[in-house]
């Protein structure tokens, strides 16, 4: 018989505040983890969401929140001592791929997963990254990596958005008679790993991107977070350009809780509330 | 291993259980690919509802503890799934609840017009105060909503989804029976159950307490399953734990025609259906007999003649 999966109760170690409205809760547990996958965090009392670990070491595990609603809100107000309880990891995690000629698109909270991702990717990858502003940019100091900085108002780096700049790194290259890139991996909101994918359509480069939907079980039974006929929880989070080109529902629609599917909009201002 | 249900052909005898995945025709029809005969949607209700907060469905490795909460746009609001639907190449079986005789009636009226394959009322869930289980505990309250729904659906074959809540199961499959009903689907959920985290010092579940499923409730689902053949002469969809071929070996010697799947698709993909349906045709061969013959076959030899089952 299967092992139990009933939620780890942990005991938060360490809480970092970053930025206006992000925390990231250190936890002394040893996950078996690989980037891009995601475990459902349960605050007793409170409710279950799924996030993705966004540290990673021989000694223990974090998740950065964004707080954003009723959820998020008391997570990050969570204290040090606090009780949380884990059930997973869950997904597949990305295919990582080491090669210097990789790019790394993150944008917000699209951070978190691609962060340990990061640590494990070659030094000289191109990193992008972008938020609305300068306050929003998630770990400023943590890579050894050097990050190509854009933001919404210009507050720093670039104004404009992460496509501007991966497009300008993509003919760059080609220009010089680089080596193409042999993959993109994105996070963000997702028109914007919508208009990535499209990018990388467009030059012929694959890409991964990992989805974001409302769920329940985490491992692929209930339904609740299906994309079109992938099941986000279980063939995801992580999604390939092969898999992408098939999906009906990407940068389209998903379920609300009650099973119904509405435009993207819509979803995310419920998934904010 | 084609075969005929109501009227209907199937490619196989597995079914989807409902509330696993069937949230769209995409992925209905992808689990129709996997190797399943019948895809069931999740229970279609009267009007919006969210389900229960989250945790809702816990691995226990044994089987799953689930308080979902019967989530559903409302049969109204559905008419893009439909539309798709409409053009579909597999069977489906559209399961749908209520709160009352007459909210039933309605979600049957509305849904048989949209022609799903088969109509199966959940008169058995045990996660929602107002809504399912009830009718199912009840010999009368059965018989009151089947016999309702009958008068609206048509031609559509009925199936009568059970609780092993029920005191006697086979008394509510034959008071389904005489309703109208043209199959019976057992088992929903047992329990209820509950799991305390101990840490916590509170239940896991959101809703506190939730229905069991996977390999721990197989016995309870087989034991019905027998029970209910010896009651009723409608043929039986048995559901409840089957995981493997010889699994549904079992079931089907208990007496069911057809065999659901649910949670097994946690312990073996979204391919149990394909690999059970190879188990159970290797078993098949190796006792150089058929799913015919064995139907019912735990009842004893002369029992199942007698009973002459119309299939």
């Amino acid at each position: 018989m299967n092992a139990p999966q009933t939620p780890v109760m942990l005991r938060v170690a360490q809480k970092t505040i970053h930025g206006p409205s992000f925390a990231t809760l250190h936890f002394d547990h040893v996950l078996g983890f690989k980037p891009g996958q995601f475990v459902m965090v349960w605050i007793p009392g409170l409710d279950e969401k799924p996030y993705t670990i966004s540290h990673h070491s021989k000694t223990g595990f974090a998740i950065t929140i964004e707080a954003k609603g009723i959820f998020s809100k008391q997570a990050v107000a969570l204290e040090e001592g606090a009780l949380v309880g884990f059930r997973g990891p869950f997904g597949n995690g990305f295919d990582i791929l080491s090669s210097p000629d990789i790019a790394v698109v993150a944008g917000g909270c699209g951070m978190a997963p691609l962060a340990p991702l990061v640590d494990a990717l070659d030094k000289k990858i191109v990193f992008i990254h972008g938020a609305r502003s300068k306050d929003f940019l998630l770990y400023p100091e943590r890579f050894d990596t050097p990050r190509q900085i854009c933001t919404d108002d210009g507050s720093q780096g670039h104004k404009g958005f992460v496509t501007d700049l991966l497009e300008q790194a993509i003919l760059t290259r080609k220009k010089e008679n680089g080596p193409p890139l042999k993959m993109v991996y994105a996070c963000g909101p997702e028109i914007m790993m919508h208009k990535i994918f499209l990018v990388c359509e467009s030059f012929d480069i694959p890409c991964q991107v990992s989805l974001e939907r409302y769920m329940r079980c985490g491992f692929g039974v209930c339904g609740a977070c299906v994309c079109g006929h992938q099941v986000v929880c279980k063939d995801g989070p992580v999604f390939d350009s092969k898999q992408l080109r098939t999906m009906e529902d990407f940068n389209k629609t998903a379920l609300l809780k009650s099973g119904k599917p509405v435009g993207l909009d819509q979803y995310f201002s419920w998934r904010c509330q | 291993m084609t075969l005929h249900f109501l009227g209907k052909t199937l490619k196989n005898p597995l079914v989807l259980a409902s509330g696993v995945l069937g949230n769209n025709k995409q992925i209905l029809e992808r689990v129709h690919e996997n190797g399943c005969g019948l895809v069931t949607m999740k229970s279609i209700g009267p009007a919006p509802r969210d389900g229960h907060k989250n945790p809702t469905v816990i691995d226990l490795g044994c089987g799953m503890i689930n308080a979902v909460g019967l989530p559903t746009p409302g049969y109204a609001h559905m008419e893009e799934e439909w539309q798709a639907l409409e053009t579909r190449t597999f069977p489906l079986n559209a399961s749908i609840y209520g709160g009352s005789v007459a909210e039933y009636q309605m979600v049957a009226n509305f849904v048989a017009g949209k022609h799903p394959d088969f109509i199966e009322i959940n008169i058995s869930c045990p996660n929602s105060e107002q809504h399912g289980m009830i009718f199912g505990v009840s010999e009368q309250s059965a018989f009151d909503v089947v016999s309702a729904v009958k008068q609206v659906i048509g031609d559509i074959p009925l199936i009568a989804k059970l609780t092993p809540q029920a005191p006697d199961i086979a008394k509510i499959a034959k008071a389904c029976e005489e309703a109208g009903a043209n199959a019976i689907c057992a088992i929903n959920t047992a329990g209820p159950g509950m799991v305390i985290d101990i840490e916590a010092k509170m239940p896991i579940l959101a809703f506190k307490k939730g229905g069991l499923s996977g390999p721990m409730i197989r016995p309870i689902a087989v034991r019905c399953v027998y029970d209910i053949f010896q009651a009723v002469s409608i043929p039986i969809i048995g559901l409840g734990g089957v995981t493997t071929g010889k699994d549904a070996v079992e079931m089907i010697m208990a007496g069911a025609s057809l065999v659901g799947i649910g949670s097994g698709v946690r312990y073996r993909g979204m391919e149990i259906f394909k690999k059970v349906n190879q188990e159970l045709n290797a078993w098949l061969c190796a006792h150089d007999t058929t799913l015919e013959k064995i139907r019912g076959a735990a009842h004893g030899r002369d029992a199942v003649e007698n009973k002459g089952k119309a299939q």
